[in-house]
């Protein structure tokens, strides 16, 4: 999931809301799938084309009808609220008890529980890392990177920036979508109100794997998000083991996101945010 | 001489309509040849980006046509015009995209208004021929092909910029104020590199400038812009014996108006 918001973030330069969206319309969409007699791989695939569908939706709104990235965000999830539940027949909380997910699928290849989630976990994290730094190396790919780098260069390019910032959000959400549908099978269950949070958390895993390791090559910085995303979780963990009432978790990671965020403004304060340049186009 | 590109009437107005109306181009008027190079001055508020904005197509057009190579282009977007026209920009890091390398910053280019698929962006004969326009930069950079831009300094970056905007051959070529930004001797060695490019590939460029030494002393032709419109327009002779204070005497007899030297220079 940090790698889907990461791509949006970082690579598009953009803050996508719809991640809150698309992660609980994953779970919801594996869920059913599944249920439903599907085979969880399959029912995996159909999670990240839900995202996929959740990114295209915003990435219109955003491009095409000229809505601002943030609201465009908010219109979506809000709009994939009402479409989660509806996929999930109006039930709040759909249980997967005893059916067949990715990890047993893995469990019957005769590890333990936990090993299992491990290693599907690694198996996907790392297919989806390397689809992606094959797909950052081909020309389209390269100029994805661009436009969120430099839309007016891109464009004086002959890059159809517009088209790049809706694939963006597309490959995001889906990326997105993906982890909602393998979460629900590692948890059990779907959950309506999953989402909430979800960029916050990918956020926090960005920043702490950038403050960890930064100049490195496009795959190596999707690789550190995953280890970014388990530090975040231990450090919730650790915040956790401090007696923090369940009530005020949410409190709890806000603040950790807060001080990620800060902290590396006391080192660098030229490196995070990346300039943003005021383009000037129309001085004369 | 084949026409490359034709400007009929073009005019832009700014806040049409309010009381903040500015009539920034009012009807110009212009021809180039194929291989002309020239050289655009006037004061601040004259036109000259205005001019170079509608050309490259991020100003749409309000009122007049664009023909490149007999092709009516005036409706077309940024991106369809990219396929034959190339730009450099005043701001050294508008040219470039910073987190890219500087092999895939020209990969980039390679493909300017070109379809984009799924091969790899930077491919291994590329790569000999980048490492070959790098060296003709003298400025060291044929081995750092997989450096990050952003960590080049603002010469170096428009010089790959250049580099960028004939990798593949552009009908015509704008440099907006190119120099502008950088440092007199960084300004010069960009300038020269501007000069041979140009030269070797008989392209045809429009050059911004608010250096009227340069304009003078590059290019075959100098358009000064006085108020929206076509004030001095030499080519030939006329401008390889060009001065400045020539330069300065025919604007006041063109414009009627007193000049100050500086108006222009410091603009």
């Amino acid at each position: 999931m940090a790698i889907g918001v990461y791509l949006t973030f970082r690579i598009l330069d953009l803050a996508d809301m719809t991640a809150e969206g698309s992660f609980p319309l994953g779970g919801a969409i594996a869920t059913m799938c599944i249920i439903k007699g599907i085979n969880p791989i399959l029912a995996t695939g159909a999670a990240f084309i839900g995202g996929l569908i959740a990114g295209l939706v915003t990435g219109i709104l955003n491009t095409k009808l000229r809505i601002p990235s943030l609201l465009a965000g908010i219109i979506t999830m809000t709009g994939l609220y009402s479409i989660t539940s509806r996929v999930m027949q109006n039930a709040a909380n759909v249980s997967l008890l005893g059916k067949d997910t990715v990890f047993t699928i893995a469990q019957n290849w005769g590890l333990s529980r936990n090993n299992a989630v491990i290693a599907m976990g690694l198996i996907i994290a790392l297919l989806v890392i390397f689809l992606l730094v094959v797909f950052f190396k081909t020309e389209i790919g390269l100029a994805m990177r661009a436009t969120g780098d430099n839309p007016q260069m891109s464009a004086a390019n002959g890059i159809k920036t517009q088209g790049m910032k809706i694939l963006g959000y597309m490959i995001s959400n889906g990326c997105i979508a993906l982890s909602g549908g393998l979460l629900s099978q590692n948890n059990g269950f779907a959950d309506l109100n999953s989402g909430v949070g979800t960029l916050v958390i990918g956020l926090a895993s960005i920043i702490i794997a950038e403050v960890l390791l930064r100049n490195l090559s496009i795959g190596g910085r999707l690789l550190t998000l995953v280890l970014g995303a388990i530090i975040y979780r231990l450090i919730l963990a650790l915040v956790f083991q401090m007696n923090v009432e369940p009530s005020d978790a949410k409190l709890a990671s806000a603040l950790v996101l807060v001080v990620c965020l800060t902290l590396p403004n006391f080192h660098l304060p030229h490196n995070l945010k990346g300039g943003k340049k005021d383009a000037g186009s129309t001085k004369n | 001489m084949p026409e490359v590109l034709k400007i009929k009437n073009l005019h832009q107005t700014f806040e049409r309509g309010t009381v903040n109306e500015n009539r920034v181009l009012r009807g110009i008027d212009l021809n180039l040849e194929a291989g002309d190079f020239v050289t655009i001055i006037g004061s601040n508020g004259a036109g000259k980006s205005t001019l170079l904005n509608s050309i490259a197509g991020t100003l749409p057009i309000q009122e007049g046509q664009i023909i490149l190579n007999g092709n009516d282009i005036t409706k077309l977007p940024v991106t369809k015009r990219a396929q034959n026209i190339s730009r450099v920009f005043q701001d050294p890091k508008m040219g470039t995209a910073v987190r890219l390398t500087v092999e895939e910053n020209l990969a980039l280019a390679m493909k300017r208004g070109q379809r984009r698929g799924f091969r790899p962006g930077v491919k291994k004969q590329d790569r000999k021929f980048f490492k070959k326009q790098l060296a003709q930069l003298n400025l060291n950079l044929e081995n750092r092909l997989e450096t990050e831009i952003g960590l080049l300094s603002g010469g170096q970056r428009q010089a790959i910029t250049l580099l960028m905007a004939t990798l593949q051959r552009p009908d015509l070529i704008l440099l907006d104020e190119h120099t502008a930004a950088l440092d007199p001797q960084t300004s010069i060695t960009v300038m020269q590199l501007t000069e041979k490019l140009i030269s070797e590939q008989h392209l045809t460029a429009f050059m911004v400038t608010h250096n009227m030494e340069d304009a003078i002393r590059y290019g075959n032709r100098l358009i000064m812009l006085h108020q929206g419109r076509v004030a001095i327009d030499l080519a030939g002779e006329d401008k390889q014996n060009l001065t400045v204070p020539k330069l300065m005497e025919l604007f006041q007899k063109h414009v009627g108006a007193g000049l100050e030297d500086d108006a222009i220079l410091l603009a």
